[in-house]
């Protein structure tokens, strides 16, 4: 999967699930403030990626997840290799 | 000190409409919500029989995060929890000035629990289960996210009594009123409608399986009754002493005259006659009410053989040859159960404000058990100005209310 369909179907998951519109996820915007994301949202957040894409976000690695292009990296980085 | 309990709104979301005015014509013309579902027969079921119940859109009213702690019965008792607020005119200015508790029946929460427990296991991961898992997957689901909702402050329970659930909530919502433990309580009862709720319950075979004509298959107290139909939704009365409901200037639809309740001991399914009739005598005792003042009991008989029988045999006991008129108003809506104690109140209470009883359709032939009372087969323009309502559960667990016209 490249980059591009990686974020495109991201954006999507993102704005079903937390009811967001996607023009609101930029590259730098703030995953947390833009989701309206609290201590028990963010479980959802974990849900969502480790259902669609087989990878397991630790809480370690969970704080360092601050921006749209942060969550992208970790997926890219994270995919299961084919 | 010992005070007046009436209650001043009422809200409620059933196959028989989701306003006041829809479910009250819809009992005056004796409309059943009962429909045969394709995809529970697909699945497996004996009886594919259930009451259609429309699926709320929370969206306008509460955000994304709160809706995720949320299961079907809860979205149901918080519509009709806003109906009961608004009909109560108790505004959320007043209810975070003063301390206004909730105590709602509920006994299941199969289907957000299924999901929860289905997602762990896929995964094998405890936080696949999602954020609202923990919430919705506990019985006392409804009052934790209704007291968060509407910021109540009071007392804080849920009656878990099986279909004598919601029953129990306002008979001990009364009981503190009437003690000075609370001034204001809203209460009620909610029933999960999914298959998955009643799938256990199909498996006993304790169904209707008259899956050909689906709103003929509900028939309490007929000779040819073979079995419940489930249903479900929420219903919620706004409960407070008089006194507060005067000083608030709160509209006054009836007064809650006494609460009985007792227990079978005996057989987990199967009722007894003496357990009911305890409950009858007690409430008609703790009201000092004479049976000849009741002029109308809403029964709690849910189209079982054993159940029916046992209830018209103990109501037969307690009020002798008095012709009191019973109906059942699950040959409209199915079998509630941890709703049916809130919402039969409000049916009856509906009934006795116009002038009517629902007839009990379907009820063509009493048998050699149920013949010893008097049943009203078609809707009668009656008036009436107090009434008895029974709820009876699993485990033998049983409530009565008293209710008089204010």
């Amino acid at each position: 999967m490249t980059r591009n369909e990686i974020i495109e179907k991201v954006n999507a998951l993102l704005a079903e699930e937390f009811e967001v519109d996607a023009e609101a996820f930029t590259s730098n915007a703030n995953v947390k403030d833009t989701l309206s994301l609290d201590s028990l949202s963010l479980v959802d957040l974990v849900a969502l990626i480790q259902q669609n894409y087989k990878v397991k976000i630790p809480v370690t690695d969970l704080r360092t997840i601050v921006t749209f292009n942060d969550l992208y990296d970790y997926i890219e980085s994270h995919q299961p290799s084919a | 000190m010992e005070r007046r309990v009436v209650i001043t709104g009422m809200g409620i979301w059933s196959c028989l409409g989701n306003t006041l005015d829809e479910v009250r014509n819809a009992l005056y013309k004796g409309k059943s919500g009962i429909v045969f579902s394709q995809e529970r027969k697909d699945l497996g079921f004996r009886s594919s029989l259930c009451a259609k119940i429309e699926h709320p859109d929370l969206k306008p009213f509460v955000s994304r995060n709160l809706r995720q702690f949320m299961p079907e019965e809860a979205q149901y008792a918080y519509m009709a929890t806003r109906t009961a607020l608004a009909d109560a005119k108790l505004e959320q200015d007043y209810i975070d000035s003063y301390e206004v508790g909730i105590i709602y029946g509920n006994d299941s929460v199969a289907e957000a629990t299924m999901h929860a427990l289905d997602k762990f296991r896929e995964f094998h991961d405890t936080a696949a289960c999602g954020s609202g898992a923990i919430f919705q997957s506990m019985n006392s689901t409804v009052t934790m996210n209704l007291a968060c909702l509407f910021y109540l402050k009071g007392i804080n329970l849920t009656a878990s009594a099986a279909c004598a659930s919601g029953s129990h909530s306002v008979g001990l919502a009364y009981l503190l009123i009437r003690n000075g433990l609370q001034d204001c309580v809203v209460c009620g009862g909610a029933q999960e409608a999914n298959l998955y709720s009643v799938a256990a319950f199909d498996g006993i075979q304790s169904f209707s399986v008259c899956e050909d004509a689906p709103e003929k298959a509900s028939r309490p107290f007929d000779r040819d009754r073979d079995g419940l139909v489930p249903g479900g939704g929420a219903a919620t009365l706004i409960v407070e002493s008089c006194e507060h409901a005067v000083k608030r200037g709160a509209p006054i639809l009836a007064e809650i005259v006494s609460w009985g309740f007792s227990g079978n001991g005996s057989h987990i399914s199967t009722p007894n006659i003496e357990g009911p009739a305890r409950s009858l005598e007690l409430c008609l005792k703790n009201g000092n009410v004479q049976p000849e003042q009741i002029g109308y009991i809403n029964a709690h008989v849910t189209s079982t053989r054993i159940g029916d029988a046992r209830e018209a045999q103990a109501i037969a006991q307690v009020f002798g040859g008095l012709s009191v008129p019973v109906t059942s108003t699950k040959s409209q809506t199915g079998h509630e159960m941890w709703m049916a104690g809130a919402s039969e109140l409000i049916y009856s209470i509906l009934m006795m404000k116009n002038g009517f009883i629902a007839g009990n359709i379907n009820f063509e032939h009493p048998d050699e058990d149920t013949a010893c009372i008097h049943v009203l087969p078609e809707t009668q323009e009656i008036h009436f100005d107090m009434f008895l309502s029974n709820s009876f559960g699993f485990g033998g667990t049983n409530s009565t209310l008293i209710v008089k016209d204010l």
